[in-house]
Parts: structure tokens; C-alpha cells; sequence
């Protein structure tokens, strides 16, 4: 292929001016680098209220919050991540901005939707932070707004609720965009299964996210319909059942949590062959299992539910097939190690965060059999055990594949090269600060402290103070991480089209691609990882 | 992955125009829909489960004939917009704006219906708050928050469609919708369909069944 003479995406601005020339683009990278901007604010938020958490528990007592702000902080934590960050992540910043590239495709199916999400995310996320600034004060039911508190506090929740609603109606949006894009537009040649695992994986998600989001979208609407007519759809009081509202609200959640890690994984199926320069092992079975994942996450809501008042059989059903979730994960994770062995590892940071997930998602996803299992979830149920074992697996997991993606595309979008050595040495402060953060959460979880409680008692002393340590080395990781990448993008050194020896289609084009990505769109012949 | 470069060099973006894709695309977020009613209907079945009596005495207070005249409406509205799509297959444009304004008024027609009956409860204090409402069994009190509910999102739905129609007929008349460029009004007219189809499950649901 020859250089292009066309300008790239980052310059070309077809005549417009200013922030228009963003605002208005139907241009997929565009889109994608704008999710970027927001998410990375979020996150930033998120991250801050984390870290004052973290202070409040330094000691047992009243260090700097009261109980009702500490409430508030957590739930604020909780939906900010989850609904601003976690759960349109990867498919929205690295989806947009790889999909059509890696399928060989010009743009997603619908260019114009896909604009009209991110305006919808935006819209949602400043309702989200808008119930910081008015009526009486921020939401403080925790990020699952269980009724019937959620019906009767006098904070701020009807906002919230409304905004997590638009939130889940802009995900659904993109869902149905990648769906059709993946069916409709792969360039000729790439039949399904010649398909990059990361769309595999794109493609699962976004069947989760069209088929579970609804039902979270009109519940959260019972919620507030619930509190602006004074009816009672989840209030005892007047005859509704409120477990009935988990059980709505965890058809929606738990799915939605492979909606989180399922786009890392498919991440991580990018960057370890490509790292490794070895035949990815078992592409199929990677393929099929994320699938699975999507299809089994369906039916295994219940439990979250174990305490809250199950029949029998119904807990030991749910228990079984939440057990039936680990396989298509182990599947993954040993396909990529078998991929590699022998291989010859390239330990670049993309690598060193892929391998870090790896790592991490193990912790996590065991821990989640612990939960799992129902005997011990009587005991732990509630307790710093859950809050350890999910961050482990969202932040761990989706963070550190987010983290990995960052990297491996970072000279694609920019066209332009961090610091290997600092992103590299940025890694194991993050990866250090992370395990001391989060593993005493474990340990005192076992040990019986409750979460969502701003105090604690005088012998889980010693590893709340281990765990805030933690999370001071953890952000001081994350401004290293981002000072390296905000250089490398700035003043980083060119790079080249094809850095790290990719095979996929990303690679084959220009760094950065112009706006129509290829000059003439690719006729593939054989699987994307057939390294000789 | 190899490339080859055999085709002709494209440097200008090609309009290409692909119908299948946005069909595929509107079926998928009708069964977005269809679940976003569906968890409605999850409700009301475990509902009516716990209070089968309260369920019963609700629904014999619902006004069978409107809700039966709706529903003829609103098939009918049915047929009318596939007849609109098989016009303009035919390259009969004034037809099938014809066909589409026939629609929008069966909509309306829906819409005069259900404020007579919404506006006849209402009347009669028959909505939460009021002091007869809080005197309801608990059961019953669900039903007819159930029946606002699902009645409500519904016609929101049939007011959406209709004005999705009314943009239809502009881009007939327009011919930006034409007898080998219809695609947008299959959508418009799949939509419709979808808000019909909800209506039959509502209406036996909630007039019939006691």
C-alpha cells in the first residue's frame, strides 16, 4: 500500500471550525476519542470521592465526613464508575474507535446514532453529577437504588434514576450500532469466523446490552414514577414487594457486569497474540465462550439475592449456574496462556497490563465463586469480601484491560509514541498500589466488616490503614500513567503504522487513519493471527 | 492478515445505500421494546399472582367497549400503513400519503377514546393520592397503577408513531421516500405495527381477563 497524501483524522476538519469540527462529526475515532475526554473526567471524579472514602476509613471514628456525606460518597462512587466509566468503557472508546478498523470498515452502520449517543451519555452524565448541585442533596441508597429506601429518602434520587435511565438508553443505542455494524459492513473476505476476537467479543456485549438494558430502563422509571405519584409498584406499605425490585433490577445488573468485562476480554484476545507474535490458541473456543458468558449471564441474577429472601431450590439454582459462568471465563484465560507458551513475549506495557489483567481477573473471578457458593455467602454477604472482589474484577479487570487498550492503540488514534519506559515503570507502581488497596478489603471482608458503613470497629484497624496506604500508591500509578500518555501525546516520538507487529487490519492503515480509514477497503484471505 | 490491492482505488467516500442494515437495525430496537413492555408485563403477571381477587375486581371497572373499539382502531391503523408501503411499492405516492394520514387519524381517534376513559376515572377520583385510591385494597391499588402505567407508556408510544408517520408522509411528498427508496418508511410502518402488537397483548390483560 502506498502513503496516503490525505490529511488524518485529527487534522482533516472538512471545513469546519473550532469544537464543531468535533461536535458535529460523524467520524467513528472522533466519537470514540470524545467518549474519551468525558470518561476520563468521570473517572477522575470517581477516583477523588474514592480517595476521600479511603480517608474516612484510615481510622475507626469520624475522621473527615459525616455518616449521611459518606453515604452520599458512595453512591455518587458507585454510579459515577459503574454507569459513567465502567459500563460504556471499552465499547465506546475503544470500540468506536477500532470496530470499523479492525473489520476493515469505513465507519460503524449508522454513523449519525452513533453521535446521538454520545450526546445521550452526555446529557445522562450531567443529570448524574447535576444531583450534586440541586433539590436536597446527592442520592445516598447506594449505585442500586434499592426500594423501599429509594422510594422514601428525601435526597435527590428521582435525578439520579432518570439519568442512570438515559445512560442505559444511549448504551442500547450503541449495542444496536455495533450489532448491525458487525453483521452488515466487514470487509469482503472476513467471513465470521476470521473476525478479530475483540469484535467477537464487541459483538457478545452489545447483544447484552440490547436484551437486558430495557428492563433495568423501565424499572428505574417505576422508581421514579413510584416517588413522584406517591404509589407503591416496590412499597410494602401499599402491597408491592420490594425483592421483587432487586430481582428487576439484577436482571438487568448482573448481565450488565459481562457487559463490563466481556469488551477487556476481548481486549486482552488482541494483545496477547499480537504480543507474543503466536497463533492465538483456541479461537473458536474464545469466540463461543464469550457468547456463552453473554448467554449464561442471563440467568444468574438470583445471586445477588441469597439473603434477601429466596425459595430453596430457587438459591441452589442460581448458585449452580452462577458456577457454569466460571467455565467459558477459564476457557479464556487458559487460551491465552496456552497462546503464550513458546511464544516470543514482548513485555511492553500493553503487554504488561494485558498480563496484569490476567493476574488480577484470576483474584476476582475465584472470589466470585466464593460469593457464589451459598453457604459461604451467608457469611459474607455485605461485607468488604464483595467490595474487594469486584473491584478486583471491574477495576482489575475492565480497568486494567481499558489501561491495555489505552496502550495498544495510544500510537494508532495519536500517531505518536509514549515513553515505553515510563509507561512501563508507571505499570508496577499502578499494579503495587492496586493489590495493597484492594487485597485487605478481602481479608478484613472475611474478618466480618460490613460495608457501606463510614466506621468500623477498633480490630479492622490495621488493614483499613493498609488499604488507604494502597490507595495513595494506587493514584499515584494512575497521574504517572496519564502524565506519561498526555506526553507521548503531546511531544511523543512518531510512530510508525504498524508498531507492535499486528496483523489485524487496525494496523494495516495509517497512524493516525485518515477519515475514511483505508484507501480502498481490504480483501482478507486468512484468520487475523497467522503469525509465521 | 494479508491484504491485496486488486480492487480500483477509491478515494472518495462511497454513498452506498443499505437497506438491510436498517431494517436489521430497527428490528433490534423494537425487541428493545418489546422488553422494555416486557418488564411491565413481568410485573403485572407476579402481581396479579399474589392478589388474583383485587386483579379481578379491577379489571370488571374497565370499560370493555372502548377498549374493544381501540383495539379495532388501532388494527385497522395496521393494515392502512402496509397498505401505505404496498402504495408506494407501486409508485403511487399520493395513495399512500393518503394511506398514512388515514393512520394518524385512527391515532387520534385512539387517543379521543382513551381521554374519555382515562378522563371518566379521574372523574370519579379513581387515581393515586386521592382518598378513594388509599381506601383500595392494596391489590387493587396496583392494578390501576399497572393499568396507568402500562396505558400510559403505551399511548406515549402511539403518539411517538404517529408523529414518526406524519414525517413519513413529508418525505413522500418531498420524494426523498420513493417507489425504489422506501426503507425509512417500512421502519416507520414496523414501529406502528410494534405499538399495535402491544396493544393486543394491554388489552386482554387488563379489560378481559378477570
Amino acid at each position: 500500500m502506498t502513503t496516503t497524501t490525505l490529511p488524518n483524522y485529527l487534522e482533516d476538519k472538512q471545513g469546519k471550525k473550532g469544537l464543531m469540527v468535533w461536535l458535529t462529526t460523524h467520524d467513528h475515532k472522533r466519537i470514540g476519542l470524545m467518549y474519551l475526554a468525558a470518561l476520563s473526567v468521570f473517572f477522575i471524579v470517581g477516583v477523588l470521592i474514592g480517595i476521600l472514602m479511603r480517608l474516612e476509613l484510615l481510622n475507626p471514628g469520624k475522621d473527615i465526613v459525616d455518616p449521611q456525606t459518606y453515604n452520599s460518597l458512595f453512591t455518587l462512587h458507585g454510579v459515577i464508575m459503574i454507569f459513567l466509566f465502567v459500563i460504556p468503557g471499552i465499547p465506546a472508546v475503544f470500540g468506536n474507535i477500532a470496530l470499523p478498523l479492525i473489520i476493515g470498515a469505513r465507519d460503524v452502520a449508522f454513523p449519525k446514532l452513533n453521535l446521538f449517543s454520545w450526546y445521550l451519555y452526555m446529557f445522562g452524565a450531567m443529570l448524574a453529577l447535576g444531583t450534586l448541585l440541586v433539590g436536597d442533596g446527592p442520592p445516598d441508597t447506594g449505585w442500586t437504588f434499592y426500594a423501599p429506601y429509594s422510594v422514601k429518602t428525601g435526597t435527590n434520587v428521582t435525578m439520579a434514576v432518570f439519568a442512570a435511565f438515559i445512560l442505559g438508553f444511549s448504551s442500547i443505542l450503541t449495542g444496536l450500532n455495533f450489532i448491525v455494524t458487525i453483521h452488515r459492513m466487514r470487509c469482503p473476505g472476513m467471513s465470521w469466523f476470521k473476525m478479530p476476537l475483540f469484535a467477537w467479543a464487541l459483538y457478545a456485549t452489545s447483544w447484552i446490552q440490547l436484551l437486558a438494558t430495557p428492563v433495568v430502563g423501565i424499572t428505574l422509571l417505576m422508581i421514579a414514577v413510584e416517588r413522584m405519584l406517591g404509589i407503591g409498584l416496590f412499597d410494602p406499605a401499599l402491597g408491592g414487594d420490594p425483592v421483587l425490585y432487586q430481582h428487576l433490577f439484577w436482571i438487568y445488573s448482573h448481565p450488565a457486569v459481562y457487559i463490563m468485562i466481556l469488551p477487556g476480554m476481548g481486549v486482552i484476545s488482541e494483545i496477547i497474540p499480537t504480543f507474543s507474535q503466536r497463533r492465538i490458541f483456541g479461537y473458536k473456543a474464545i469466540a463461543y465462550s464469550s457468547l456463552a458468558i453473554a448467554f449464561i449471564g442471563y440467568f444468574v441474577w438470583g445471586h445477588h439475592m441469597f439473603t434477601s429472601g429466596m425459595s430453596g431450590p430457587a438459591r441452589v439454582i442460581f448458585s449452580i449456574l452462577t458456577f457454569l459462568v466460571a467455565i467459558p471465563s477459564a476457557i479464556k484465560v487458559f487460551n491465552w496462556l496456552a497462546t503464550m507458551y513458546n511464544g516470543s513475549i514482548d513485555m511492553k506495557p500493553p503487554m504488561l497490563y494485558a498480563m496484569g489483567f490476567i493476574f488480577l481477573f484470576l483474584i476476582g473471578g475465584l472470589t466470585g465463586l466464593v460469593n457464589g457458593a451459598l453457604a459461604a455467602d451467608i457469611h459474607i454477604h455485605d461485607t468488604y469480601f464483595v467490595v474487594g472482589h469486584f473491584h478486583y474484577v471491574m477495576f482489575g479487570g475492565t480497568g486494567f484491560a481499558f489501561f491495555a487498550a489505552m496502550h495498544y492503540w495510544f500510537p494508532k488514534i495519536w500517531g505518536k509514541m509514549y515513553s515505553i519506559k515510563h509507561a512501563t515503570r508507571a505499570f508496577w507502581v499502578l499494579f503495587t498500589g492496586f493489590n495493597i488497596l484492594y487485597f485487605p478489603m478481602l481479608v478484613v471482608g472475611i474478618m466480618g466488616m460490613p460495608r457501606r458503613y463510614y466506621d468500623y470497629l477498633p480490630q479492622f484497624h490495621l488493614p483499613n490503614e493498609i488499604s488507604t496506604v494502597g490507595s495513595w500508591i494506587t493514584v499515584l500509578g494512575l497521574v504517572y500513567m496519564i502524565v506519561v500518555l498526555i506526553q507521548g501525546m503531546r511531544k511523543g516520538e512518531k510512530a510508525e503504522r504498524n508498531p507492535w507487529h499486528g496483523l489485524t487490519l487496525d494496523w494495516q492503515t495509517d497512524s493516525p487513519p485518515t477519515l475514511e480509514n483505508f484507501e480502498e477497503i481490504p480483501t482478507v484471505t486468512e484468520g487475523p493471527y497467522e503469525y509465521k | 492478515m494479508s491484504t491485496n490491492s486488486q480492487q480500483p482505488e477509491v478515494h472518495h467516500p462511497v454513498i452506498h445505500r443499505d437497506d438491510t442494515a436498517k431494517k436489521l437495525g430497527m428490528w433490534l430496537f423494537l425487541f428493545t421494546e418489546l422488553i422494555l413492555f416486557g418488564g411491565l408485563f413481568l410485573v403485572y403477571s407476579i402481581y396479579r399472582y399474589l392478589n388474583p381477587e383485587d386483579f379481578s375486581n379491577g379489571s370488571h371497572h374497565l370499560d370493555v367497549g372502548i377498549g374493544a373499539l381501540n383495539t379495532m382502531i388501532l388494527i385497522t391503523s395496521s393494515l392502512t400503513v402496509a397498505l401505505s408501503i404496498t402504495a408506494i411499492q407501486k409508485n403511487k405516492p399520493k395513495l399512500a400519503i393518503g394511506l398514512i394520514v388515514f393512520t394518524i387519524f385512527c391515532a387520534l381517534l385512539f387517543m379521543v377514546n382513551k381521554y374519555f376513559e382515562w378522563g371518566h376515572k379521574i372523574h370519579y377520583d379513581l387515581y393515586p393520592g386521592t382518598e378513594l385510591f388509599k381506601a383500595l385494597k392494596p391489590g387493587e391499588g396496583l392494578f390501576y397503577v399497572l393499568y396507568y402505567f402500562m396505558t400510559g407508556l403505551h399511548m406515549l408510544h402511539v403518539v411517538v408513531g404517529a408523529i414518526l408517520l406524519g414525517i413519513m408522509a413529508n418525505y413522500i411528498r418531498k420524494g426523498m421516500i420513493t417507489h425504489d427508496n422506501y426503507v425509512l418508511l417500512e421502519n416507520g410502518g414496523l414501529y406502528w405495527h410494534l405499538v399495535d402488537l402491544i396493544w393486543i397483548y394491554l388489552f386482554p390483560l387488563l379489560y378481559l381477563i378477570h
